[in-house]
């Protein structure tokens, strides 16, 4: 006995209506001049030309790509360290991981205000700088275009490690004690073995926590409201923040959904290289 | 081969990973600090614990009115999380119910569909579905956000059943039909008591992103009577610009009833994130 289609149907209008249709329908927008009311009306490439020759959307694609890579490297480097630290015989693991994943739980927006705190003129950062006596070091992190962009990968980073390193334990968890062991064991050739045995058996966790992270990295958006804004003079403007602004603050839908395209194209072509890397991973198997 | 052993090392490893911790805890122990320090405290020694915690600064936060008011987005939040997560549920079950176990082609690419879902970036879709929701009257009130969630946490819902359904043996099911229930009383009566692990992970994480969801509801409901936690914190912080000790004791209002649920939840969270392993 069949189990009927229908039962499938409000899941299937939910894909469709909140997904597929208006995904479509921005594209769609991206080549019209439209505010929002009325009829759109088709420009071509009229959008993206403006972006291309508009400095703070140019920077905005610079500095997504920019965070989005050095949050990929850093977070699963950490998360992959915290998953083999905290695997086994560590008695108190559970706890750690407990501590560690914690901030996955709570909402961006309240982490970028605490981080805000940190990193204010008179916030914890400097304070421990100059108690330690560096206080030459001491600046303006979030007022300073050249280091506003980088406290919000630090927060990034702070908040998503944990995510990182238990996609990582969940792939260990599938690696024998007898391998485990081995490449514990053999002091010198440790190294090694970790190189030639346990990363291979990893790759598809690696591969997993590497599009999650990359994704979250792409669209990252409530950290910057809550730190930067997007500022100072634009310094930390991402696409995510600058489709927000442009679309529902300045009433440009066309050129907001022209953005926001770009955008679903990386994270389109990101989505199309795991798969395909999943592939090879299995035919190799 | 023996298993792990606690070595002297495993020690020296287990001490490091503590200071780690205790380091990385830091910004939690900061924001507890603030929120209970008076201004002048926050301006002349922040980072040691004040002796005598100003306590008040919490019920300032909690009564501060207006936009930013917590305690009605503390309701409006509990509301759509709540309704959200139950729609989801019931009819993302059913959804994957039917994919799961339909064999095929046309199954398979059903499922690939979903998973394209996940994946596609809300930041494209969301422009027209303001638009065509703000026509409909559906922006700025309960039901829109409800059925907006629904509708963009429908692929996540849906991956998730359809992997532990496949798991599960259909003996239970076929004896029921063979002995003429319906497809639905088969569903509720049988199917739904053998899903109750993979239901409690879906509500949890989708219950967690809901309600820590800030961009859609920013723009859904930013202005309304009906602001989530994190719009009205947004509001918030606003209001008290460099007054940190009442901004940080807001916050700590704002994540405390979810940092007090990780406590029970966090291994189906934990469960939830690791399924896309296996997908």
């Amino acid at each position: 006995m069949q189990v009927p289609w229908l039962l499938a149907l409000p899941g299937l209008l939910a894909l469709l209506c909140f997904h597929f249709l208006p995904a479509g329908f921005g594209g769609y927008y991206a080549f019209t001049s439209w505010n929002g009311l009325g009829n759109a009306t088709w420009v071509g490439l009229k959008n993206f030309r403006a972006i291309a020759n508009d400095p703070i959307a140019r920077g905005a694609l610079w500095h997504t790509l920019e965070l989005a890579g050095c949050f990929v490297v850093l977070v699963n480097l950490i998360g992959l360290a915290l998953a083999f630290g905290l695997n086994r015989t560590v008695k108190t693991r559970h706890l750690l991981r407990s501590v560690f994943f914690a901030p996955v739980a709570v909402s961006p927006l309240a982490i970028g205000f605490i981080w805000q705190w940190i990193f204010d003129n008179q916030g914890a950062l400097n304070r421990a700088l100059g108690d330690v006596g560096l206080k030459s070091l001491e600046r303006s992190w979030l007022g300073d275009p050249s280091t506003a962009l980088w406290t919000i990968l630090v927060v990034l980073v702070w908040q998503y490690s944990g995510l990182a390193m238990v996609l990582y334990l969940a792939g260990l968890q599938g690696i024998s004690d007898e391998i485990y062991e081995a490449t514990l064991v053999d002091g010198a050739s440790g190294w090694l073995r970790l190189r030639k045995v346990m990363l291979p058996l990893l790759a598809p966790a690696v591969t997993v926590s590497a599009t999650i992270t990359l994704v979250i990295g792409l669209r990252v958006f409530d950290q910057i409201l809550a730190l930067t804004g997007g500022g100072p003079v634009a310094a930390s403007e991402t696409l995510a923040t600058q489709v927000y602004k442009q679309t529902f603050y300045l009433g440009r839908y066309g050129y907001g959904a022209a953005l926001a395209l770009i955008l679903a194209a990386l994270i389109a072509a990101v989505a199309i290289g795991q798969l395909t890397l999943l592939r090879m991973h299995e035919q190799r198997l | 081969m023996a298993r792990s052993r606690y070595r002297r090392t495993t020690l020296l490893r287990e001490l490091a990973l503590i200071v780690v911790a205790a380091v990385f805890s830091l910004p939690f122990y900061l924001l507890i600090a603030i929120a209970l320090e008076t201004t002048e405290q926050t301006y002349r020694a922040p980072l040691s614990f004040p002796l005598s915690p100003h306590w008040s600064n919490f019920s300032q936060a909690w009564n501060t009115g207006g936009q930013a008011a917590l305690p009605r987005s503390l309701e409006s939040s509990l509301i759509i999380t709540i309704s959200s997560v139950a729609a989801l549920i019931a009819l993302g079950s059913l959804c994957a119910y039917a994919i799961a176990r339909r064999r095929g082609r046309l199954s398979d690419l059903v499922y690939i569909l979903f998973v394209l879902g996940i994946i596609l970036p809300v930041q494209l879709a969301i422009i027209p579905l303001f638009v065509v929701m703000l026509h409909l009257g559906l922006v700025g009130n309960y039901a829109g956000m409800i059925l907006l969630n629904v509708g963009l946490l429908m692929p996540l819902t849906v991956f998730l059943y359809t992997g532990f359904i496949r798991t599960l043996p259909r003996d239970y099911e076929e004896a029921a039909r063979v002995d003429g229930a319906g497809i639905l009383r088969t569903y509720s009566r049988v199917v739904m008591p053998l899903l109750r692990p993979i239901t409690g992970t879906v509500a949890v994480v989708v219950g967690f992103i809901v309600w820590n969801q800030f961009f859609e509801a920013l723009i859904f409901l930013e202005g309304s009577r009906y602001q989530t936690l994190p719009v009205s914190l947004y509001s918030f912080a606003g209001d008290y610009v460099a007054r940190w000790n009442l901004i940080l004791a807001g916050v700590a209002i704002a994540i405390a009833p979810i940092l007090a649920f990780y406590l029970f939840a966090q291994h189906q969270l934990i469960r939830g994130f690791s399924a896309g392993l296996k997908g």
